[in-house]
């Protein structure tokens, strides 16, 4: 055991840099997976549908860590060795593709049907019916709930700590091992995640009570 | 039955033969024969679930038929057509709710289609929409979004927005019954000015003084068939048939014809 030093303060508040860019990788693989869920789940192909659904299913009902064990060590089953970051950033991607694909399903299934009409009659086809008429409305309804996940989402990636990626939370552990100032350290680090989350979370609030304004 | 010789010797845009369609077990659409000619205005009429909405959302396949034929200036409607846009680019339609994009303002929505499905110049689809929003006496409300506009004005952009797609045929979905009682005129002035430019167009709506006024024959739907089809003159003064009588009977509260 040892005495807590500056520097393992600072090697733990570094480590922050490894989490926020988990958190991004997955928000867009998440954000291209989700919008390819979203579709599917929207669409007109009946086999596209149901895959969507068993998909969102199968990831909605089984925990992340599950998920991300998974990941982890499936790939080398097949001989394929992955390291950390790839797994955690593959586990989490499709975890965000599940949840983001079935909020924005909501987001666009609230927008009403005659709007897709009113696009078809004119000629639009599906693509540019859905990026000119009905994506545009469906992102203002989603924006406050995509937030809210991506909160969940930073949080989550302590998680991708237990396969062996050093990003804040595991980066506490090893201090702590070393340390043992459980304390001090998971203040810290909890502190940390509450920083970047709140003022997201604060953001997410603003927004929907614009939209709730708007739609009086 | 059904079938009426057109006025004239035009070509006809629409030709339906033996059309018939199910929701489920339900008939919507029973055997329909119809012709509609160039530059013919036909108003269809009927009590509610009589299938003249179903009918006219056949003509540009937002619903499929399942049985007979439709062919839409000469090309034959099938739901698993390829070029199905290319067909209904043709068709303008003018929906009960307006449909308008909420997102947009009057005049992109009135360029949308122009630009995306005809590929106008963004100059040539604005100069068109300015032109067609004149035409609907709202120029002035160009740059303004749906949710400012009235109930009349937004159904008169939604008029402009299929007009700016040169269609050859108008169908217009009970395009006043979701207006305020006092916004009617302004929509049904902008349909007759329509129709005496020569528009091709198919309305479905309870006006029986639009249909008098402007129909070249009236359709009276019961139960999803045709049971009468007669020039209006002769559908409002002497209709053959038992339910078109009754139906006139609810509908003119007199029982008389409104003349004008």
């Amino acid at each position: 055991m040892r005495t807590l030093s500056e520097g393992d303060i600072l090697f733990i508040l570094l480590a922050v840099r490894w989490t926020l860019l988990l958190s991004l990788i997955a928000f867009l693989g998440g954000a291209v997976g989700g919008l390819a869920v979203a579709l599917a789940r929207t669409g007109e192909i009946r086999a596209l549908r149901l895959l969507a659904r068993g998909y969102i299913t199968v990831f909605q009902g089984t925990p992340l860590l599950m998920q991300l064990f998974l990941a982890f060590f499936v790939p080398s089953i097949f001989g394929i060795n992955v390291d950390p970051w790839t797994a955690a950033a593959l586990g989490l991607s499709l975890h965000a593709s599940a949840f983001l694909g079935e909020i924005w399903r909501g987001s666009i299934e609230t927008v009403p049907h005659g709007q897709t009409e009113a696009a078809t009659a004119l000629g639009l086809r599906y693509w540019p019916r859905m990026a000119l008429v009905v994506v545009p409305q469906a992102v203002r309804i989603a924006i406050p709930p995509t937030i809210g996940f991506l909160v969940q989402l930073i949080k989550a990636t302590s998680l991708a700590s237990i396969i062996g990626f050093v990003e804040l939370t595991r980066a506490a552990q090893i201090i702590n091992n070393a340390t043992f100032r459980p304390f001090t350290l998971f203040g810290l680090v909890a502190l940390v995640y509450f920083v970047i989350c709140w003022p997201l979370s604060a953001y997410s609030r603003r927004i929907e009570r614009k939209l709730t304004l708007a739609s009086r | 039955m059904a079938v009426s010789e057109p006025p004239g010797e035009r070509a006809p845009v629409v030709t339906m033969r033996g059309v018939s369609k199910w929701f489920g077990s339900f008939q919507v659409l029973r055997a329909i024969d119809l012709d509609v000619h160039r530059a013919e205005r036909i108003v269809v009429c009927g009590p509610s679930g009589s299938g003249k909405s179903t009918l006219i959302r056949c003509l540009n396949q937002l619903e499929a038929h399942q049985d007979g034929t439709i062919t839409v200036d000469g090309v034959e409607l099938r739901p698993d057509l390829p070029g199905i846009e290319a067909v209904r680019r043709e068709i303008g339609m003018v929906f009960q709710r307006f449909n308008l994009f909420p997102h947009l303002t009057a005049l992109e929505n009135c360029m949308l289609a122009p630009m995306k499905v005809r590929g106008l110049s963004r100059a040539a689809a604005e100069e068109a929409a300015r032109t067609y929003l004149a035409r609907v006496r709202i120029p002035e409300q160009a740059h303004k979004y749906p949710v400012q506009l009235s109930g009349g004005q937004q159904q008169r952009v939604a008029i402009a927005r299929s007009l700016c797609m040169n269609p050859k045929i108008m169908l217009f979905d009970e395009p006043t019954s979701a207006l305020d009682p006092e916004m009617v005129g302004e929509v049904l002035d902008v349909m007759v000015e329509l129709a005496e430019s020569g528009m091709t167009m198919v309305v479905v709506t309870h006006e029986m003084g639009f249909a008098r006024r402007v129909a070249d024959r009236v359709v009276f739907m019961d139960q999803g068939e045709i049971v009468e089809v007669a020039p209006p003159a002769a559908f409002f003064d002497h209709p053959r048939n038992e339910r078109t009588r009754r139906f006139l009977s609810q509908i003119l509260p007199a029982g008389l014809p409104e003349t004008n």
